[in-house]
C-alpha cells in the first residue's frame, strides 16, 4: 500500500463513518423519542421508515441553498465549514480496538478535546453572520456555555488520567483490564472517584453537546431556531450532522474513559479480540441512547442557571476530585509501601 | 448634538414623531437606550412572533433587550382577529354559541355556556335541572382538556417535549368523550338558550366514570415529572410574580388571580348552572408567581374530576332542554352573564332592541387582561422566562383578538 493511501483510507474511513452514523442516529433519535413520546416515529418510508432519514439526507442535498440578503457571506458560507471539521477530527483519536484507530496519538484525550473545542467558534460564526437576532442570541449563549463546560470536562477526565497514568485512550482502556475482588470489572465508573468523574463527565458533556437539558443555542421555544435559524439545505444538513458527530464523540469518550472501551467483562478476552469495534459500537449507541432519554424527558435550564451550575459547582467540585485523587493516591501507595 | 431619535428617524428607523404608520409598532417602544456613549450596548429589540413556536398562538411581543434581560415588552396582537362581536350582531340568539365556540376555541364550551346564559337571563327562561347538570358536566370535562392543553404546552416552553405528548393522551380520552356526546371534537354548539343539544348518550356514564377513576393517577404521574423535576422548579418559582394588589388592579380572574391569593371563583361566588349544588375547594397561591399558578391549575383539575363525579352521581331525570320558541326575541334591555371558563371570567355582555339579533355582544376575555399584566411584569426577567411566564398565564389569542 502507498503511503499516500495510507493516509487517505482512514480520513475517508472517518468521513463514511460519520456520514453513516448522522443517518444512523437520526433515524434513532427519531425512533426513541417517538416512543418515549407515545408515537412511532417515521413508519411509512421503507421497513418502520428506516428509509426516512436517507431520503431526508435526499431532500438536503437537492434543496435550494438560501443566503440571506444581509448576511456576511463569508462567514455565513465558512460556519457550517468550521463547525463540521473539528467534529470530523475528533475521530482521529477514537479507539475502537486495540488495533483500530485512525491514528495513534499518545495524547489523544487531549487532542479530542482541543479539537472538540473548535466546534463553538463555528457555531458563533454561524450566529454572528446570519444577521439575524435569534440566530445571534444563539451563537452568544454557545460560545458563553462551552467555554464554562469545556473547563469541568476536561477537569473531570484527570482523576481518570491520574489514575490510568497515560493521556494515550488505549493505554486508558487497558488500564481498565482486571476485576476488583475477583469479578467487578475494574471499569472507572465502578471506582468510588471515577463514578464522581464519569457524573461530572456526563453532566458537563451534555453541556458540550448542546443537549437537552442544556440545549441553549438552539432552545426551540425561545430562539425559534437559534443559531442555525437562517441556514437551509446542505449547510444547514453539515450542522446537524456534526451535532450528532459530537453527541457519538462524546459517547465514545465516555465508554473508552468509564466503561471499559471495546471490552466485555467476565468473557474470556481472546473470545471478544475480534469484535473490539462491534462491542465498542455498541456500548457507544447504548450511551447515545441515554443521552436521548434525557432528552425527551427534561426540560431545560435557563442560561443564568447553566453558567452559575459551571463556574460555582461543576468547576470547584472537579478540582476538589482531582486533589483527592492526588491524596487517595499516595496515601495508597504509602500504605502499599509500608506493607 | 444630534439625538439617537433623530438618527434613528433619519435612517427609516423610526416614523417621524406624528406622523403614524399601521406597519410599524409604536414609537415609544424602539426607544435607543439612554448614554448610548460607544461604552454602554445598545438595546435588542427583538420580535417575538406572530410566528414564534411558544407564544402560544398569534401573539407577538416586541421586546427590548439588554442581552438577555427585558427592559420592556408590548404586546401587539389581533392577528387573530375574526370580528365575533360584529359578527354576533348579524346573527339569531341560537346562533351565537357557534360563534363563542371560535372564541376561545379550547374551551368552547364555556363560550357557549356564557352566551345562554346572558339570552336566557333577559328572555327569563327556566331551564330543566338536568340541562344545568348537564352543563356543568360538560365544562368541568372541557375545563380539565383545555387544562391539559396548557399543561402540555407549558411543558413544552421549558423544554420538556414529553410532557406534551403524555397530557394530550389524556386530552384524548376527554375528546373522544366530548365527540360522543356533542357531535363535535372542539366546536361544540351544545349548549343551546334554554338548554343543551342533546343527552348523555348510553353507556357514556360508564365512559365518563372510567375516565374520571384514573385521572387522578394520571394527574399525580404528569405532576411528579414536570413539577417534581428540579430544572422545572428553578425555572419556575419566582419568576412572573403578580402581587394580589397589581392582580385585581389589571382586572386578572380565573387561575392567575387565584395564583395571586385572591379566592374568587365565578363558580363559587356567583354560581350559575348546577355550581350551587357542587362541592368543592377554590385553591389559591400565595404569592403569585408561576409556580403559584401551576400548582392552582394543577390543584382545580383534581376539583374538576371531584365535580365530574358529583354530576354523574347526582344526574336528576327529566328533558335536557325547555320549550323555546324557533326564533328568539328577547325584549328590549341589557344584561351580563359570566362563567367561570378555563382562563378565567369569561363575561357575555348583551344589549337587545327586541329584534331577533343582538344590538351589541361584547364579549370579556379573561386572556386580555392577562397581556397588559404581562407589559408589567416582563420587564427584569431574561428572555427564556418570557416563555416560561407566558405559558404560566395560560392566555388564549382566539379570545383575545375575537
Amino acid at each position: 500500500m502507498s503511503d499516500v493511501l495510507r493516509v487517505i483510507l482512514p480520513v475517508l474511513a472517518a468521513v463514511g463513518l460519520m456520514l453513516t452514523n448522522g443517518v444512523v442516529l437520526i433515524y434513532m433519535l427519531r425512533k426513541v423519542l417517538g416512543h418515549l413520546h407515545l408515537r412511532l416515529g417515521p413508519m411509512h418510508v421503507g421497513w418502520h421508515g428506516v428509509l426516512q432519514t436517507v431520503a431526508d439526507v435526499g431532500k438536503l442535498l437537492t434543496k435550494e441553498d438560501i443566503t440571506p440578503n444581509n448576511v456576511d457571506k463569508a462567514l455565513f458560507f465558512l460556519a457550517p465549514a468550521a463547525v463540521f471539521v473539528p467534529s470530523l477530527m475528533a475521530y482521529a483519536a477514537i479507539p475502537f480496538s486495540e488495533t483500530w484507530r485512525i491514528t495513534s496519538l499518545d495524547t489523544g484525550l487531549l487532542y479530542t478535546f482541543a479539537v472538540l473545542s473548535l466546534v463553538p467558534i463555528g457555531v458563533l460564526m454561524a450566529g454572528w453572520s446570519s444577521a439575524n437576532k435569534w440566530a445571534l442570541l444563539g451563537g452568544m449563549r454557545a460560545a458563553a456555555q462551552q467555554i464554562a463546560y469545556e473547563v469541568p470536562l476536561l477537569l473531570s477526565v484527570l482523576p481518570i488520567v491520574m489514575l490510568s497514568g497515560s493521556l494515550d485512550l488505549v493505554e486508558i482502556v487497558s488500564a481498565q483490564g482486571g476485576y476488583w475482588l475477583g469479578f467487578v470489572p475494574r471499569w472507572f465508573v465502578l471506582h468510588p472517584l471515577g463514578f464522581i468523574a464519569s457524573l461530572i463527565f456526563l453532566v458537563a458533556g451534555l453541556a458540550e453537546l448542546n443537549q437537552t437539558p442544556f440545549d441553549m443555542s438552539e432552545a426551540e421555544s425561545e430562539l425559534v431556531a437559534g443559531f442555525a435559524s437562517e441556514y437551509s439545505a446542505m449547510k444547514f444538513g453539515l450542522l446537524f450532522l456534526s451535532e450528532f458527530s459530537n453527541s457519538f464523540i462524546i459517547s465514545a469518550l465516555g465508554i473508552t474513559l468509564f466503561f471499559g472501551g471495546w471490552t466485555l467483562p467476565w468473557i474470556p478476552a481472546d473470545w471478544v479480540a475480534h469484535i473490539g469495534p462491534i462491542i465498542f459500537m455498541l456500548k457507544t449507541y447504548i450511551g447515545i441512547a441515554v443521552f436521548m432519554w434525557i432528552r425527551g424527558t427534561y426540560p431545560r435550564v435557563r442560561i443564568d442557571q447553566l453558567m452559575s451550575l459551571g463556574w460555582k459547582r461543576l468547576i470547584p467540585i472537579s478540582l476538589s476530585l482531582i486533589m483527592v485523587t492526588g491524596i487517595a493516591m499516595k496515601v495508597v501507595e504509602s500504605v502499599r509501601g509500608v506493607s | 448634538m444630534t439625538d439617537a431619535r433623530d438618527i434613528a428617524t433619519e435612517v427609516g428607523m423610526l416614523a417621524p414623531e406624528g406622523t403614524h404608520d399601521p406597519g410599524l409598532p409604536p414609537a415609544g417602544i424602539r426607544r435607543a437606550p439612554e448614554g448610548v456613549d460607544g461604552l454602554t450596548t445598545e438595546h435588542l429589540i427583538i420580535n417575538m412572533g406572530p410566528q414564534h413556536p411558544s407564544t402560544h398562538g398569534v401573539l407577538r411581543m416586541i421586546v427590548e433587550m439588554d442581552g438577555e434581560e427585558i427592559v420592556s415588552a408590548e404586546a401587539s396582537i389581533g392577528y387573530l382577529h375574526r370580528g365575533i362581536e360584529k359578527l354576533a350582531e348579524h346573527r339569531r340568539y341560537n346562533a351565537l354559541g357557534t360563534l363563542m365556540d371560535r372564541g376561545d376555541y379550547v374551551s368552547g364550551i364555556h363560550g357557549e355556556l356564557a352566551s345562554a346564559l346572558a339570552v336566557e337571563k333577559l328572555m327569563e327562561i327556566e331551564i330543566p335541572r338536568k340541562a344545568d347538570y348537564l352543563r356543568v358536566l360538560l365544562s368541568e370535562i372541557n375545563r380539565i382538556a383545555s387544562h391539559l392543553v396548557w399543561f402540555g404546552t407549558f411543558g413544552l416552553d421549558t423544554g420538556a417535549m414529553g410532557q406534551f405528548l403524555y397530557a394530550m393522551r389524556d386530552r384524548e380520552f376527554l375528546v373522544d368523550i366530548l365527540e360522543s356526546i356533542t357531535g363535535s371534537r372542539m366546536m361544540f354548539n351544545y349548549v343551546r338558550p334554554g338548554g343543551v343539544l342533546a343527552d348523555l348518550p348510553v353507556g357514556m356514564d360508564a365512559q365518563i366514570r372510567e375516565f374520571s377513576d384514573g385521572f387522578d393517577a394520571y394527574l399525580q404521574e404528569h405532576h411528579e415529572l414536570l413539577g417534581g423535576n428540579e430544572i422545572f422548579q428553578h425555572r419556575v418559582k419566582g419568576i412572573g410574580t403578580i402581587d394580589r394588589d397589581s392582580a385585581l388592579a389589571f382586572g386578572l380572574s380565573g387561575a392567575n388571580l387565584r395564583g395571586s391569593g385572591v379566592a374568587f371563583d365565578v363558580r363559587r361566588d356567583r354560581a350559575y348552572s348546577a355550581y350551587d349544588d357542587m362541592e368543592f375547594d377554590v385553591p389559591v397561591g400565595s404569592t403569585g408567581d408561576a409556580w403559584d399558578r401551576y400548582m392552582v391549575r394543577m390543584e382545580e383539575m383534581r376539583q374538576s374530576n371531584r365535580m365530574i363525579r358529583q354530576c354523574l352521581d347526582g344526574m336528576p331525570e327529566g328533558g335536557f332542554t325547555a320549550k323555546v320558541p324557533k326564533v328568539l326575541r328577547p325584549p328590549a334591555g341589557e344584561v351580563y352573564a359570566a362563567v367561570e371558563s378555563s382562563r378565567g371570567e369569561t363575561g357575555i355582555h348583551l344589549v337587545s332592541q327586541g329584534g331577533d339579533t343582538p344590538y351589541r355582544f361584547h364579549y370579556k376575555a379573561p386572556s386580555l387582561a392577562v397581556l397588559q399584566a404581562l407589559e408589567e411584569i416582563l420587564p427584569g426577567h431574561l428572555l427564556a422566562d418570557v416563555v416560561m411566564i407566558i405559558g404560566s398565564t395560560d392566555i388564549m389569542l382566539g379570545e383575545i383578538d375575537r
